[in-house]
């Protein structure tokens, strides 16, 4: 056997350790100067797929992120860490503002068809919009079996055992490849790109493609009116005594008067 | 169930998740796209590069600092993680394993390096300079030999010009190397050498002929050379993440291979080596004095005083933005000077030694004027300023004293051309 071919998704977002900040238009949030890198999730989906190309289980892996030219970025990063080549889905600034998980499933599903993948690997949500939709609509638009939130994977002859974490625990599925997949926070950890692979990655192949390449519509469906900063926490009080406590929360209408 | 829940999660409780669960992940420091973000300049791959040295230094490095101070500890498991990303060989050429990048490159590894830990750092760098004089300038067999292991750290170095009597006026060093069949012999002592007793080889300069700086060779010294021994573990300051300590030699018998260059090639040798040693520390200096005005910056955001932060007390505004602009002026030269190095150019020596001058000078002020805005705080060692304030304290002091550095500079302006 050959191995599986896998794409991963990539997507540039602001870096985690940056305080947001909301533009004064309340039209969405400043992204001019401020540091990015790729999507934490997305990341570990880039070293699962590493580890599976070392475990032989995966023949290529090719990366991929939808945006505007920054986002070649974060395609080295995947390929320093061990993606064999990258695309590059090129969106405009201005389009990419309004760019919706539905446009990026659309697209990312062409791609997985095109470039004949088994598996399609990404983080099971972006940490800027956690949105949440696009491994699940990439899925559906396929009509291929999903495991989201994986914190294991095993490969067993043509499937792939997954452990899932949810509510009530532990949750272990089966799914026959072709498959979608979406990484969770425990599932590995990333490792650091070494200095010689991010040479070697200058070197890989990046190709870069529209969404029109595709045929794919990048017209937004939704509207965004307003984007806020969470409400500041208001200042607490010291109460002297327990009954004190339970008047407060009656007022508040949190306990039963 | 699951989904709902997952899906109302927001983007700061995944970060709490994600500091919480990645290893011991602090919150990263960055001040990304202020003027002192030291990505300001640098190339797409610099920058790349300079961030995993960056997340090398939180993840790696700035959670052990102060108990490898405290206690001493030389990082061996550290040290080769970090020469597994290619930290150990950074510009050394690829022939034999280095990692081929340049001064630059170097200068910008080091300074990230050091926002987790100066000490350490500086150990890395030192290794770094016998790496490359090795490589070089010793024969294929000795590069072989050594660049793989040095790369990887498997095998630490240490570079052994100074001795008990022979400091600032290296030249004049006493440190013998005689030959003996196919063996030199070394009589002598080299002191405060870093690495000590730990290095798997010693890049020694010693005599093999007349007085004065023609009559030095280098030679590698390997652990467990037979007359090769130890003094007692130095007391320091700060640096105290790898030991020092003096080296004798007593009848030292190494096989004459061992070599470097050509005889009387050594002080020449040792230059070379300094030249880029004078950036490398000056590099720490840079990174361990941005960790101390994040450090400053963000105490005097929370810290009260009067009924108000000290961020808006004007004195200490002042303060800050003078110690950024202290910090970018020597990062500038320091870079400079790297750059120099890279194209050789003919004033490179004058421009690295100015640039080892400025930036540890003004750096090791920022690191002392951090700890100040700490008030009595900045003096307890649970704060990390004081730290670095004593790491880069003695970068004033070796690879050339500073004022060496001086005598360097004034010899260079005052020569008729």
């Amino acid at each position: 056997m050959s191995g599986i071919r896998v794409l991963v998704g990539c997507k540039r977002v602001i870096d985690y350790a940056v305080k947001i900040r909301v533009k004064p238009d309340k039209s969405g949030v400043v992204t001019d100067g401020v540091k990015h890198s790729m999507n934490p999730f997305d990341e570990i989906a880039v070293e699962e797929a590493v580890r599976l190309k070392e475990k032989k289980i995966v023949s290529e892996i090719v990366a991929v992120s939808c945006g505007p030219t920054q986002c070649q970025e974060v395609l080295r990063t995947a390929m320093a860490m061990g993606a064999d080549r990258a695309i590059h889905v090129e969106v405009d600034p201005a389009t990419y503002d309004h760019l919706q998980p539905l446009h990026v499933a659309k697209i990312l599903s062409k791609v997985a068809q095109e470039e004949k993948v088994d598996l399609v690997l990404t983080g099971k949500q972006a940490i800027d919009d956690d949105a949440n939709q696009t491994g699940q609509m990439i899925a559906a638009l396929l009509d291929w079996p999903q495991a989201t939130f994986a914190s294991k994977v095993e490969k067993t002859n043509g499937e792939l055992k997954v452990l899932r974490e949810i509510d009530g625990g532990l949750e272990t599925i089966k799914v026959r490849l072709p498959a979608v997949l979406t990484t969770d926070l425990r599932l590995n950890q990333p490792r650091y790109a070494t200095l010689p692979n991010i040479m070697k990655a200058k070197k890989k192949p990046l190709v870069k493609k529209t969404p029109a390449d595709y045929g794919v519509d990048v017209t937004p469906r939704q509207k965004v009116l307003k984007v806020e900063d969470p409400p500041v926490r208001q200042a607490g009080a010291k109460l002297a005594s327990v009954e004190e406590l339970v008047a407060k929360l009656r007022d508040a209408g949190l306990i039963p008067t | 169930m699951a989904l709902r829940f997952r899906q109302r999660r927001t983007a700061a409780q995944i970060c709490h998740i994600l500091h919480r669960n990645l290893a011991p992940r602090q919150k990263r420091c960055i001040l990304t796209g202020s003027s002192i973000d030291p990505a300001h300049g640098l190339g797409d791959d610099q920058r790349q590069i300079q961030q995993v040295a960056l997340d090398f230094a939180q993840n790696e490095l700035a959670p052990n600092m102060q108990q490898w101070d405290a206690e001493e500890i030389f990082p061996v498991e550290s040290l080769r993680k970090a020469a597994s990303l290619g930290f150990g060989a950074v510009y050394c050429s690829d022939q034999f394993g280095g990692t081929g990048l340049s001064r630059l490159d170097a200068s910008v590894i080091f300074e990230a390096l050091a926002t987790g830990c100066c000490s350490t750092t500086a150990y890395i760098s030192i290794h770094n300079m016998c790496a490359w004089m090795i490589d070089k300038f010793a024969s294929d067999d000795l590069r072989s030999k050594w660049i793989p292991k040095l790369a990887s750290m498997e095998a630490f170095a240490s570079y052994c010009l100074t001795e008990p009597g022979a400091g600032s006026d290296a030249a004049s060093l006493i440190t013998s190397a005689k030959k003996d069949g196919q063996d030199y012999v070394l009589n002598g002592a080299k002191a405060f050498i870093s690495g000590a007793g730990k290095s798997d080889v010693y890049v020694v300069m010693c005599r093999t002929g007349d007085q004065g700086a023609k009559g030095v060779s280098c030679i590698l010294v390997e652990k467990g050379s037979p007359g090769l021994s130890f003094g007692k573990k130095e007391k320091k300051v700060g640096w105290n993440s790898h030991p020092a300590s003096i080296v004798s030699f007593d009848d030292c018998r190494v096989p004459q291979r061992n070599l470097v260059g050509v005889e009387g090639q050594g002080f020449s040798i040792a230059m070379r080596g300094l030249n880029g040693g004078r950036i490398n520390v000056a590099s720490c200096s840079l990174g361990a004095a941005l960790a101390a005005i994040q450090h400053a910056r963000g105490h005097m955001k929370v810290r009260k005083q009067f009924g108000k932060t000290l961020d808006s007390f004007q004195y200490l505004q002042f303060r800050l933005a003078e110690m950024a602009t202290q910090l970018v002026a020597s990062r500038l030269m320091v870079r400079n000077a790297a750059t120099s190095l890279d194209n050789k150019d003919p004033n490179a020596v004058a421009l690295c030694s100015m640039a080892k001058l400025f930036a540890t000078e003004e750096c090791f002020k920022i690191c002392n004027d951090a700890m100040q805005i700490f008030g009595g705080y900045g003096y307890l060692k649970d704060y990390p300023v004081q730290q670095y304030m004593r790491d880069t304290r003695v970068h004033c002091i070796l690879e050339g004293t500073n004022e060496i550095m001086r005598l360097l500079v004034a010899r260079d302006i005052l020569t008729e051309r």
